[in-house]
């Protein structure tokens, strides 16, 4: 099955509306000859001037025009007709042509869909911040939209004064707005072992960016009085059905954690915890609280079943590491990337993401002969703390055999480990917290596909 | 640390106002909390058990309450592999005496079972008492708790069949938790200054590196997420491959916007909200998961006049010994109307 793909060459499958199946089933088995060539272009230039507008008419095929390209000379509608007035759409959506990017399920992985994941498509996206409506998702017991009017949010405990806020007073308060990443302690868990998914959309994608404003949660503990004495730890409570909980240290509380209402300008996504959610940057998601209603201040860490039955990290010796936390240095090259294919020999930009919990990235190395040679990449600004990097790097592809890695190095001189580094002191049952190096092949075919090397 | 944080908060609230003392700094913002409203929202139940409750419960009520509420979803030994991971199993009395579950070590039971993990007491009693039973989350008493909790203790073998838990004996009984000396802190990834376990060296050129893969994607998974094709942008330097190579191979239930419904009552809204409902986690299209599969509902009842009215009832309020021994639970959660039509649809031959 996958040979046969691999057979087609660097020849792009032919867009889907204008070439019959079987056409394309010709050439996907036996390649692009002379009178299939003829044959394409002339279906080509009847489906431009049928459907002027359809992206599929975009595509050049070959080098041969006839007399020029149809997209140029026979006008598109848009060009001879009156588009849509404002307000068309009083919440813009993307663009009918983008529906293959979406947040997707992997199958199998959980059998309850309201204690669930769905993956952002990193493959697709662009610079550092992920679009609201494709940030990726992760519930314990499904999602709710609450009435913002009704929400409380409560602080008590180890505090001289015990308080209830509502939004109108939270959003009355000083706020912050700040770009954070947030990953799930258990992105890229399948690959502990071996290879099991076919995309970064699958092996990376529990991993989103945005802005996020709030309060920091220092100025609310201080305006109750929190125990500065006996203060050790937060119990951070959610107000869906399971409650989630998750224990924070009064350091990390008070160094950068924010109460949050704004995701990317507007308020969260009911999915994302809409009306209030606790940033905790650097952070893996599960302590990231939604629907936040209640903070307690206590001495202890408080053993939850998130920090107690999932969300462990197991040792080799069946040690559980308890109160994993940290997402350290990672990065990953989202474009090319495994489940995409090269459309011919010559340039490409090498692009990706870089991130760490532990503060800035300082640099990004790129490997294209799997990690005998690396080359060290462009950052794109910003280059923010506990933020996604965007980089980019230039490269040919003669059409021979790769193998695609990055590197990430963070501020403190961490560098982004290799999958058998890892092993080496985590073993291979650990599911959470896996930054290993990403190994992407490029086959002669162009098609890229997953690969583990070191 | 602290002062540092402060005197810098202080400094950002003059800035703000002018004048204002930071100790009544956010005046007339936030009010403060009664004593009914903490006891209302503090419900955490911590490993030393502070915050427990008082309250009693025997495995025999336990049993009974698991059997109505919980054994559809974990099964009547909690060793149900079906919705969730199984809750009991793995342990041994030898763990019980240690504190270390040794499957955890060996790797013999590579499916880790709750009561394997789980090292503190508290976090059983806590997590059911806030989240379960999984549709009706917090509707369990304080008994019932202890009792539920008594329980699945009596099937690991930890307390015995005539046990009552409660309270004042819940402290003596977390000393044979089997796994209770299997958790640590120590390690890089808790505090703010945690130090990594791992060191890697950037090398930049002929790199030590073993050219061959040691790893890559099966080719049965090629296909696994469906078509990669269509998760991909149609333009730009790059496609998605086409990995569809078997025609039909859209498995998933992936809101694509792909697939092409035919006929009305395949309708894929309805199987979305079938979805978003949980139903199709007890029950599938055509096959059987804990429940009965949709199509063998709709043979059932087909030629019943009554049957929507009936249906609704049962999704409502929950039944059983219609369909062998796993009860369907109330599921409170869905709207009567959504119910109505989610019954309609799966009538007329859920697709």
């Amino acid at each position: 099955m996958a040979s046969e793909v691999k057979t087609v060459g660097r020849i792009l499958p032919a867009p889907e509306n204008f070439v019959d199946s079987e056409l394309a089933h010709e050439i996907t088995t036996q390649g692009l000859n002379e009178s299939r060539r003829g044959f394409l272009l002339k279906s080509f230039a009847a489906a431009s001037a049928a459907l002027a507008s359809s992206a599929a008419a975009a595509e050049t095929i070959g080098k041969k025009v006839l007399g020029g390209d149809p997209n140029i000379l026979t006008l598109p509608e848009h060009s001879t007709t009156l588009g849509k007035p404002v307000v068309t759409n009083p919440y813009g959506m993307p663009s009918r042509f983008e529906a293959n990017l979406q947040r997707r399920e992997s199958p199998g992985l959980t059998r309850v869909s309201a204690a669930s994941v769905s993956f952002a498509p990193l493959q697709g996206l662009f610079g550092i911040i992920t679009p609201s409506g494709l940030h990726f998702e992760r519930h314990h017991q499904g999602w709710h939209d609450i009435d913002p009017a009704q929400h409380r949010f409560m602080i008590n405990g180890l505090v001289k004064n015990p308080k209830v806020y509502t939004m109108d007073d939270l959003m009355r308060l000083p706020s912050v707005s700040r770009m954070h990443f947030i990953e799930c302690g258990a992105n890229t868990a399948m690959e502990w072992g071996n290879v099991a998914v076919p995309t970064v959309q699958y092996s990376h994608g529990m991993l989103s960016c945005s802005e996020f404003t709030g309060v920091p949660l220092s100025v609310l503990l201080e305006d109750c009085g929190y125990d500065k004495k006996n203060g050790k730890y937060l119990l951070a409570e959610g107000g869906d059905g399971s409650s989630m909980t998750r224990t924070i240290s009064i350091d990390r509380a008070l160094d950068d954690v924010i109460v949050a209402w704004g995701m990317n300008g507007e308020m969260l996504r009911p999915e994302n915890g809409y009306p209030l959610r606790l940033v905790v940057p650097g952070v893996q998601g599960v302590s990231w609280v939604k629907w936040l209603r209640r903070i307690e201040v206590g001495d202890k860490p408080y053993g939850t079943k998130d920090e107690a039955i999932h969300y462990i990290d197991v040792m080799p010796n069946g040690q559980y590491r308890q109160y994993t936390s940290i997402q350290e240095c990672k990065s990953v090259i989202t474009s090319p990337s495994a489940g995409q294919m090269l459309l011919d020999k010559g340039f490409y930009n090498i692009t990706g993401l870089a991130w760490s919990g532990r503060g800035k990235i300082k640099r990004v190395d790129v490997s294209a002969d799997g990690g005998k040679n690396w080359r060290t990449a462009r950052l794109e600004t910003p280059v923010l703390s506990k933020c996604l990097t965007r980089f980019n790097i230039d490269w040919v592809w003669d059409g021979s055999p790769a193998i695609l890695q990055s590197r990430a190095i963070d501020e403190t001189d961490y560098v982004q480990p290799r999958i058998n580094e890892l092993r080496e002191v985590r073993g291979t049952r650990s599911i959470y917290h896996n930054n290993a190096i990403q190994s992407w092949k490029v086959a002669e075919s162009g098609e890229l596909s997953n690969v583990q090397v070191y | 640390m602290f002062k540092c944080i402060n005197s810098a908060l202080a400094g950002f609230v003059i800035v703000m106002s002018g004048t204002v003392a930071h100790a009544d700094a956010y005046s007339n913002v936030g009010r403060a909390a009664t004593a009914q409203e903490i006891a209302a929202w503090d419900i955490d139940v911590r490993p030393d058990f502070k915050g427990l409750p008082a309250g009693s419960g025997s495995v025999a009520r336990g049993q009974e309450i698991w059997e109505g509420r919980c054994a559809s979803c974990h099964g009547t030994f909690g060793e149900s592999n079906e919705v969730f991971t199984p809750l009991i199993g793995g342990t041994t009395s030898e763990d019980i005496q240690s504190g270390h579950v040794a499957a955890l070590a060996s790797n013999k039971q590579p499916q880790k079972t709750t009561i394997m993990k789980v090292a503190t007491l508290s976090t059983l009693w806590d997590y059911i008492h806030r989240a379960m039973p999984w549709t009706a989350p917090k509707s369990l008493s304080n008994d019932d708790v202890f009792a539920v909790v008594a329980y699945l203790l009596s099937l690991a073998e930890i307390v015995p069949e005539n046990f009552t838990l409660t309270d004042q004996n819940i402290a003596e009984i977390q000393k044979r938790m089997p796994n209770r000396n299997g958790m640590t802190q120590e390690h890089g990834l808790w505090d703010v200054k945690g130090k990594p376990d791992v060191r890697s060296v950037a090398c930049m050129q002929g790199c030590n590196v073993q050219p061959h893969i040691r790893s890559s994607l099966p080719d049965a998974a090629r296909n696994a997420h469906g078509n990669i094709r269509q998760q991909n942008r149609a333009v730009g330097p790059v496609r998605g491959v086409d990995t569809s190579t078997t025609a039909e191979n859209s498995t998933h239930g992936n809101k694509s916007g792909q697939g092409t419904p035919s006929n009305a009552m395949t309708d894929p809204d309805m199987r979305g909200l079938a979805k978003q409902n949980n139903c199709l986690a007890c029950h599938g299209l055509q096959n059987r998961i804990v429940g009965p599969g949709f199509n063998e509902i709709a043979n059932r009842y087909k030629a019943e006049p009554a049957a929507v009215a009936k249906l609704v009832e049962k999704v409502k309020n929950g039944g059983s010994g219609s369909w062998g021994s796993s009860a369907m639970p109330a599921q409170r959660h869905v709207g009567e109307e959504e119910i109505k039509s989610l019954i309609k649809w799966i009538l007329a031959g859920a697709k």
